[in-house]
C-alpha cells in the first residue's frame, strides 16, 4: 500500500515539473499580415491551437523553439488566444494584432444624383483599410475633390479618426456628371455624382404654321434659373383649348427644346407646363 | 371483297361529305330577322369562325374576307386581337321593309378585363336572307416611308460584384404623391390622387393603399394596378386609382399610402398626342371622354391605353377613368377614344387631364 501511494507522489511531482516547465511567450507587437513568432519553453512535444478573427489553427511545436506564424494565418487583426497544451497541462496567452497601415479606400458618396447649387448636398465617407481588409486606425490626411468640367473644382483635406474620414460640399452651379474623389497617397477612389438641372425657370415657346392645318410649338432652350439646360427627356406639356376640344401633348425635351405639332384651331390658347412649372400662353390668331 | 372494301371506303367518305354539308349549311342558314342575323355572325366570331361570320356579310358590303376578318378580330397585335366575344346583345332601332338598324352591342372578353363595344348596323335583305352591312373599314393606311426617330434612352449601370461595398447603386428617382382623395362610389372607397416624377431621370412606381379602421385595424390593402403610368420621364405626372370594393367611407379611418419607385432602364419613345378631348354623350345616353390619339414615332403602339384625371373647381382631383383602344396606332394616324365617365361625376369634373399609356412588342422600353 504504501509503496503504491509512493508511485502516486511521485507521478504528480513528475507532470507538475513538466507543467512548471512548459510556457507561451506572445509578441508585445504584431502587425496584421506581417509574420510573427510565438516564443516557447520547456521540452518535448506540444499542440499549439491559435483562435483569432476568422481564424483558427492547431499545430505540433517542439517545446523550446519559438513558433513561426505566416502572414495569411494572422490577417485579420484583433484579440488572438494562443494555447499550448502538453500532456494534461495547458498554457493560455492573448495578444492582439493591430491592423497594418492603411492602403485601401472604400468611399461612400452620397448622393448619386443632386440639383446644382445646393448647400451641404454632397457628403462623402472614407473608411481606411489596410492591405487584409482591416479597419486602420493609422493617423492619415485623405484629400477630396469634387470637379466638375468646366467649373473650378472643390477640394479639401481631412484627417481621419478611428479609421474614417467624412466632408461635406455643396453641389456646383453647373451641372453635369461630377468627379468625387478621395485620395490617400496614390491611392485613390472615384465615384460620379450626377448634378443635375433644378426646375425649369421661365419655360416660353413660340409658335409656326405647319403642313396638315397643324400648328408647331417649340420652346426656347429649357434651362433652370442659373442657366443650366434642363435634362433631355423632361417632359414639356402643350395644352391647346379652344373652348369646345382640348388638345395635349407630352413632349420630351430634346437637344434643349420641346416640340411639338397641335391642330391650328382658329382662336385657341395653347399653354405649356412642365411639372408643376407653367409657361406662356399664346392664342392663335391673336395676340399673346 | 377486293371490291368491297374501296367501294364502302367511297361510300363513307361521301357521307362524310354529305354530313359535313349539310352541317354547315345548318350553322350558316338564313338568318330569319335582322337581329338574328347579326347574332349569327357574332355567333361564328366567337368561335373564330370567320368565314362563316363573312356569309352574314351583305355583298353591298364592299368587304373581303380578309379586310373584315382583321376589322373585327383586330390587327396589327391590338387588344382586339387578344380578345374573344362573349356576350352579345342586339336591338332592331327601325325596321322597313327589307332594310333595317340593329344596335349590337358586344361584350369582349381580354387580359384587361371585359371590352364593351357598340355598333349600330345596317341589315338588308338579300335573296330572301337578312345579311349585315359590315362598314368597311375606312382608316388610311401611311405611305411606305421612312420616319427619323431620334429618341432618348436611360440605360443603368449597375454595381458589379467585384466592386467594393462603398460603391452603390445609383439611387432610386424622387417621386411624389402630389394629390390625394378618398371617394365613396359604388359601394365602395376609392383612393385617387397624382403623381409626379421629380427627378430628371425615368422611373417605375407602382401605388399601394391600406385602408386602417376605426379601431386601428387593416380593412384592406389593394394597389393601383393598371390605373396608373407605371414608367414615368422626369417632370411626368400620372393620375393613380385604387378600388377597395365593399367598403364604406364611414369605416375608414386613415388610409396608409405605400408608394414604391424604382429606377429602370426607359425610352422617351413614343410620343402619343390625345387630340380633340371633349366631354360627350354616347348611343347609350352616357357621358363619354372622346378624343384621338396620334402616334407621333414610326412604330406601331399595339395596345393604347387611356388615362383620364377629372378636377373639381378648386383642382382637387375627383376621378380618374381609363379605358384601353381596342385599334393599334399607326405611326401618324390618328385613332379615336373614348373613355366612360358617370354622370353624376360629369357634372362635377370641371376639367379633365387626359395621359396614354402604352403596350407595344417588338419594343424595347424596359
Amino acid at each position: 500500500m504504501m509503496r503504491r501511494i509512493g508511485k502516486l507522489c511521485f507521478m504528480i511531482c513528475v507532470s507538475c515539473a513538466i507543467a512548471v516547465g512548459q510556457d507561451l511567450k506572445a509578441p508585445d507587437h504584431a502587425v496584421a499580415g506581417a509574420a510573427l513568432k510565438l516564443e516557447t519553453s520547456g521540452s518535448g512535444d506540444a499542440t499549439l491551437y491559435l483562435l483569432g478573427p476568422g481564424s483558427a489553427i492547431k499545430r505540433s511545436v517542439k517545446l523550446g523553439e519559438p513558433v513561426e506564424l505566416k502572414p495569411e494565418e494572422v490577417s485579420g487583426s484583433g484579440v488572438y488566444t494562443a494555447v499550448l497544451k502538453s500532456g494534461g497541462a495547458n498554457v493560455t496567452r492573448t495578444f492582439y494584432v493591430a491592423p497594418a497601415a492603411p492602403s485601401n479606400l472604400v468611399f461612400l458618396a452620397r448622393p448619386s444624383r443632386v440639383a446644382v447649387g445646393q448647400k451641404d448636398a454632397l457628403s462623402g465617407v472614407i473608411f481606411l483599410f489596410d492591405a487584409n481588409k482591416n479597419l486602420s486606425f493609422a493617423p492619415a490626411d485623405i484629400h477630396f475633390e469634387l470637379a466638375v468640367s468646366g467649373a473650378a473644382a472643390a477640394a479639401r483635406s481631412v484627417a481621419a479618426h478611428n479609421g474614417i474620414a467624412w466632408t461635406r460640399f455643396d453641389s456646383a452651379r453647373r451641372e453635369g456628371a461630377a468627379q468625387f474623389v478621395a485620395s490617400l497617397g496614390e491611392t485613390s477612389v472615384r465615384r460620379v455624382v450626377q448634378l443635375t438641372a433644378s426646375e425649369p425657370c421661365n419655360l416660353r415657346f413660340r409658335t409656326a404654321p405647319a403642313k396638315d392645318h397643324n400648328v408647331v410649338v417649340e420652346t426656347d432652350p429649357v434651362r433652370d434659373c442659373a442657366g443650366n439646360p434642363v435634362p433631355d427627356g423632361t417632359i414639356v406639356t402643350f395644352i391647346e383649348n379652344d373652348g369646345k376640344t382640348r388638345s395635349t401633348i407630352d413632349a420630351r425635351i430634346k437637344r434643349g427644346v420641346a416640340r411639338a405639332e397641335l391642330p391650328a384651331t382658329p382662336n385657341a390658347t395653347i399653354s405649356a407646363a412642365s411639372g408643376v412649372v407653367l409657361g406662356n400662353e399664346i392664342r392663335l390668331g391673336g395676340g399673346r | 371483297m377486293k371490291r368491297l372494301i374501296p367501294l364502302a371506303m367511297v361510300a363513307l367518305t361521301a357521307l362524310l361529305i354529305l354530313v359535313s354539308i349539310s352541317g354547315q349549311s345548318m350553322t350558316v342558314g338564313a338568318a330569319s330577322s335582322p337581329d338574328a342575323a347579326v347574332q349569327d355572325m357574332y355567333l361564328h366570331v366567337k368561335t373564330h369562325d370567320f368565314a362563316g361570320a363573312y356569309n352574314y356579310v351583305a355583298k353591298q358590303s364592299q368587304t373581303d374576307l380578309n379586310s373584315f376578318a382583321r376589322d373585327i378580330n383586330g390587327k396589327d397585335g391590338s387588344l382586339k386581337t387578344l380578345s374573344s366575344v362573349q356576350k352579345i346583345d342586339t336591338r332592331i332601332l327601325n325596321e322597313s321593309g327589307d332594310a333595317a338598324s340593329v344596335r349590337a352591342t358586344t361584350e369582349w372578353s381580354s387580359a384587361v378585363g371585359a371590352i364593351y363595344e357598340t355598333r349600330d348596323l345596317q341589315v338588308v335583305k338579300e335573296d330572301g336572307a337578312w345579311k349585315v352591312v359590315w362598314p368597311k373599314d375606312q382608316r388610311q393606311n401611311l405611305p411606305p416611308q421612312v420616319i427619323p426617330v431620334t429618341f432618348l434612352r436611360w440605360d443603368i449601370v449597375h454595381r458589379a460584384a467585384e466592386d467594393d461595398w462603398g460603391a452603390q447603386n445609383v439611387e432610386a428617382p424622387k417621386m411624389r404623391i402630389v394629390s390625394m382623395n378618398a371617394v365613396e362610389k359604388d359601394g365602395g372607397v376609392t383612393v385617387l390622387g397624382e403623381l409626379e416624377n421629380e427627378d430628371t431621370v425615368p422611373g417605375f412606381a407602382s401605388v399601394g393603399a391600406t385602408l386602417i379602421g376605426n379601431n386601428g385595424e387593416t380593412l384592406a390593402e389593394e394597389s393601383s394596378f393598371d390605373k396608373i403610368s407605371h414608367t414615368l420621364l422626369p417632370k411626368e405626372i400620372s393620375p393613380f386609382r385604387i378600388d377597395f370594393p365593399g367598403v364604406k367611407r364611414a369605416q375608414v379611418k386613415s388610409v396608409r399610402m405605400s408608394p414604391n419607385y424604382l429606377l429602370v432602364p426607359a425610352s422617351a419613345d413614343p410620343v402619343i398626342a390625345v387630340l380633340h378631348q371633349r366631354l360627350d354623350t354616347d348611343a347609350n345616353g352616357r357621358t363619354v371622354l372622346r378624343g384621338e390619339l396620334m402616334n407621333e414615332s414610326g412604330q406601331v403602339v399595339n395596345i393604347p391605353h387611356v388615362l383620364a384625371t377629372f378636377y373639381d373647381d378648386s383642382g382637387k382631383v375627383v376621378w380618374v377613368a381609363d379605358g384601353y383602344v381596342d385599334h393599334a396606332l399607326q405611326p401618324q394616324i390618328a385613332e379615336p377614344f373614348a373613355v366612360d365617365l358617370h354622370n353624376e361625376l360629369a357634372q362635377g369634373a370641371h376639367r379633365f387631364r387626359v395621359t396614354v399609356n402604352q403596350y407595344s412588342q417588338d419594343r424595347r422600353t424596359d
